[in-house]
């Protein structure tokens, strides 16, 4: 039978702060074990939190682009468990007074956009890292990750499909890159995600018991994990089992989840009101200072971007997506690209390059106005598009200026009718049966002619002038052939 | 003889000689060591003692020429406050061998003023205690009789500062921690406002309610400590950015018009010697000119339940790290299968004594699931009551005069294997922690026994001036702190 697929997600959000939640310590990714840390982050006894400003900024920031309600008192509480990446063994977290509550995000679905609702965002400190690799009879933790400020975003249980999952990640994704707040690096775990699936009835009020899973680390995972769920709980009730309230991973490989602890399992936490810290009043006036500070969200942009440069819905969807995409794009046309070309590129090669090469749009190091050289090389009949796509790729990849490309390389396209004539008469002279081919009425002989012109020139002849050139210089062997019978 | 030593004279007394060069750090610390190589074996007020290091201190000062308020005074720690490359064990097994990179603000700001920084005063294991019995490394006694206590947790601290092992010393206060050891000794001792005295580098035991003060030998060396550990610190986000008054001269300040309020209190176990001494210091007061006002404090006979859930609490949250895993005392684990669980049960079961594990389990149930409403957030209910109580009471009168403990200095053993007789001895302190309000217990009385009896005064919120100025006009009045355990 069919059943209704109700999905809540949990995101938690790094925050690219230069130093940690409750001390001074750095948090660059990547920097040697424990080269990160103090007496603060470590727990060391007798030390203190002291709250990072800028990370209680960056949260208000995030919670007015949700169109959240902002806590007007918000505290923070210790969540207990023994776990030896948690030097205190608590984690200072938020409990009932979150930072903000009561949000939403319209995301992109089918016939416009949908509306899911949010539950809350709260700061917490991360944990360390546990490495378990190269010692037989040890594991060594790396404290570096330890305070590192987190934001958790937790979702309505509002979406109904794994493509509405995927597109919440993609919207909230770029409203945090707008925001400048987090590198958004699921590899990195910058960004993470738990999913809670459940399933119900059609038309059913109550919702199913509810399977949370984790260790997602791609938008990929997360949309084919509920796929996976979706299937086994649909199974499982089909043959009227009951579903349990359970904790499982995602096993990547495997391409399934796999069980981690049930309910009965799970942690009391013991949260109480961490007496370290007084609760923080966020004040109008910080808000509305975060407001003003807000820039253009993908929305706004969208909207933007359709009417101003005449974009279909689709494609000014596309191009907001990413706020890097975004810049490029109006970059190019502010070196003088039009919206369209540009737009193409980018929605064309240049997602296909990052995709094939499972790049960020983050990484490239493509500046707008090449965009623009490019746009105007063939719009000057300097490359054609064929070779347009070679350069674009060498500009991409070695992160050059198609201008210095192309004279560099010789790339430039030949458009001198002497050298083309030339180079037209030789091809036909040492291709005699493509010729007759094409005289006796197989008009697609000239793609070989062609194509052995472009192998001629290596792919620098101007090809509209060229196939003008073939066809007339046949037409005249033929007449000259039709007098002489 | 003794008397004479420079360890017996206040700091206030030392440091005109010590400006002036008529003495030298070296030769207090000379005296001192002198002082304590005599009679810490037997009275166990301190940890250890590293003569040679003091010595070094000394020497470094003088060559320095840097001179402050405590120049060359030397001020006795509680072995639960950070000194950088020193020991610090909070007189527990778990913390074995760690020596933090740090100083704690309070110790710091001593150092600035060319204090003498001298570690380690016994207390109670993670100042889980009111006898100081609950060391790891074995009790402090009660300088004026060796049979018994000298109160707790700061009992090494108030013992040393009474026996002349000490100038002045830091304690920290946590339900009566500082003042009731102070009153066991006949000593001063200052529980400041909470957040008046930055936390930083204070291992903590329930953080909502811990606060360090001195312990001194007369209320005008309480102000010269306090005013050099007061004040807000950034690192320590619930030291409150109050401006500090000047103490010294708050002591000039007359006290003719106080009002000075009377509660009507619980009399369970409050010794009659101990009840007409506090209520001959209120006369006394009044005959200074202060005015006795009768105050209600409702709520405050449900203090002592309200703490052992609170604080119980935070301590078992407090105590979490100490686990085996970054620093401390770790057990050989069996290794293998479940090595970590292992390791963590054993670490604990041995490195924690009794009372540790019996407030760790307390606090760890009453915020349980199922358990904390009835628990944690009734405690939290009823402290904001008792902080009412303190409010209303103090919105008609400058102090509130009290008992600081409810009898004298109790026998060793006495009360070791009943907790809960142990926990009542903290009946009149408790409650000013609850509320967050100073308290300073002075010497006012002695029982037929010859044991020092305290009298606890209590004002407002940031109000230390208050009351100092009060208990100075007393102590200046009377001859009690005059007395000392050699002399009596």
């Amino acid at each position: 039978m069919s059943y209704e697929t109700v999905i809540g997600l949990e995101v938690h959000l790094q925050l690219s702060t230069e130093t940690k939640l409750f001390c001074g310590c750095r948090t660059k990714f990547g920097a040697s074990p424990n080269s990160q840390v103090c007496p603060v982050c470590l727990g060391l006894p007798g030390v203190l939190p002291v709250l990072n400003q800028r990370a209680l900024e960056w949260g208000v920031k995030l919670a007015l682009a949700l169109n959240c309600r902002i806590t007007e008192q918000m505290k923070f509480d210790r969540k207990q468990y023994f776990y030896p990446d948690l030097p205190k063994n608590f984690q200072i977290s938020q409990y009932d007074r979150p930072l903000a509550h009561q949000g939403f995000l319209d995301i992109a679905a089918e016939g416009g956009t949908k509306r899911i609702g949010l539950t809350r965002i709260h700061l917490e400190e991360d944990a360390g890292k546990l490495l378990h690799e190269g010692h037989q009879t040890a594991t060594l933790v790396d404290f570096n990750r330890t305070g590192v400020p987190l934001l958790e975003i937790v979702s309505e249980p509002d979406l109904r499909s794994p493509e509405e999952a995927y597109q919440y990640l993609v919207g909230l994704k770029a409203i945090i890159q707008y925001l400048n707040i987090s590198t958004c690096n699921m590899e990195e775990g910058s960004l993470r995600c738990d999913t809670n699936v459940s399933l119900r009835k059609p038309g059913e009020a109550a919702l199913g018991a509810k399977v949370e899973v984790k260790n997602l680390n791609s938008f990929k995972a997360v949309k084919q994990s509920i796929e996976f769920e979706m299937r086994r709980q649909a199974a499982a009730l089909d043959q009227g089992q009951r579903i349990v309230q359970e904790t499982r991973l995602w096993d990547a490989k495997a391409l399934k989840t796999e069980s981690m602890r049930s309910k009965e399992g799970a942690a009391d936490y013991r949260y109480f009101p961490e007496p370290d810290l007084v609760p923080f009043i966020i004040g109008s006036a910080l808000i509305e200072e975060a407001r003003r500070a807000l820039p253009e969200l993908p929305a706004e942009r969208r909207m933007r971007f359709q009417d101003a440069y005449q974009l279909s819905s689709y494609d000014a969807h596309v191009l907001t997506q990413s706020a890097v995409l975004g810049e490029l794009f109006e970059g190019a046309l502010k070196a003088g690209a039009p919206p369209k070309p540009a737009a193409n590129w980018i929605m064309g090669d240049l997602s296909a390059y990052l995709n094939a090469s499972a790049l960020e749009p983050e990484a490239l190091k493509l500046r707008p106005e090449w965009l623009a050289h490019l746009v105007e090389l063939i719009e000057r009949g300097t490359i054609s598009g064929k070779m347009a796509k070679d350069v674009f790729l060498q500009m991409v990849q070695q992160g050059k200026d198609p201008s210095e490309i192309v004279e560099h390389s010789g790339l430039r396209q030949i458009s001198d009718a002497g050298q083309l004539e030339q180079l037209a008469d030789d091809v036909l002279t040492a291709n005699p049966r493509s010729v007759e081919d094409y005289l006796g009425g197989k008009a697609n002989a000239i793609t070989h002619l062609m194509g052995q012109a472009m192998k001629r020139s290596q792919g620098k002849a101007n090809p509209q002038q060229m196939t003008e050139i073939l066809k007339r210089k046949l037409s005249q062997v033929s007449t000259t052939k039709g007098d002489a019978a | 003889m003794a008397s004479e030593s420079l360890a017996s004279k206040t700091a206030h007394e030392l440091h005109p000689l010590l400006e002036a060069g008529k003495v030298s750090p070296r030769q207090v610390v000379d005296d001192l060591l002198a002082r304590i190589a005599q009679r810490n074996p037997s009275l166990h007020a301190y940890l250890d003692v590293d003569a040679d290091r003091l010595r070094q201190q000394a020497d470094a000062l003088e060559r320095s020429g840097r001179k402050g308020k405590l120049y060359g005074i030397p001020v006795t720690i509680k072995d639960n406050m950070c000194i950088t490359g020193e020991h610090v064990t909070c007189a527990s097994r778990i913390l074995e061998g760690f020596r933090p990179p740090y100083d704690a603000t309070a110790v710091d700001r001593l150092k600035r003023e060319g204090a003498i920084i001298v570690p380690r005063a016994n207390m109670d294991e993670f100042a889980f205690g009111s006898s100081t019995e609950n060391s790891a490394f074995g009790a402090t006694k009660n300088p004026w009789d060796e049979a018994r206590v000298p109160g707790g947790s700061s009992g090494g601290s108030a013992a040393a500062v009474a026996g002349d092992l000490a100038v002045a010393a830091l304690g920290s206060d946590t339900g009566g921690s500082i003042r009731q050891p102070a009153s066991f000794c006949g000593v001063v001792g200052l529980k400041p406002t909470y957040g008046r005295v930055s936390r930083y580098g204070l291992i903590a035991f329930a953080s909502s309610l811990d606060q360090i003060g001195p312990i001194t030998k007369d209320v005008q060396d309480a102000a010269l400590i306090l005013s050099v550990i007061a004040g807000h610190d950034p690192r320590d986000s619930t030291s409150a950015p109050v401006g500090v008054p000047d103490y010294a001269a708050a002591l000039k300040q007359p006290v003719k018009g106080l009002r000075i309020g009377v509660p009507a209190l619980p009399t369970v176990g409050l010794d009659p010697q101990v009840k007409q001494a506090v209520e001959e210091a209120a006369k006394a007061l009044e005959r200074l000119g202060c005015r006795l006002v009768p105050v209600q404090l409702p709520h405050i006979d449900r203090s002592v339940e309200t703490y052992y859930i609170v604080a119980t609490a935070e301590a078992s949250s407090n105590l979490a790290r100490y686990d085996g895993v970054q620093y401390g005392f770790r057990a050989a684990g069996r290794g293998g299968e479940g090595a970590l669980l292992d390791m963590y049960l054993s670490t604990r079961t041995e490195g924690f004594g009794a009372e540790a594990k019996r407030r760790i389990l307390l606090g760890t149930y009453v915020l349980s699931q199922g358990y904390y409403d009835a628990y944690y957030l009734k405690g939290m209910k009823v402290r904001t009551l008792i902080k009412q109580g303190f409010d209303q009471a103090l919105a008609q009168c400058d102090v509130v005069v009290m008992p600081t403990a409810p009898t004298p200095a109790f026998k060793l053993g006495e009360k070791s294997s009943d907790p809960l007789e142990m926990y009542l001895s903290d009946i009149y302190t408790i409650s000013a922690n609850l509320a967050g309000i100073p308290a300073v217990s002075i010497p006012c009385g002695f029982s037929a026994d010859g044991l020092p009896i305290g009298l606890q005064l209590l004002a407002g919120p940031f109000k230390e001036d208050v009351l100092l100025r009060a208990a100075h006009a007393y102590e200046q009045a009377t001859e009690w702190h005059k007395r000392t355990p050699g002399a009596r």
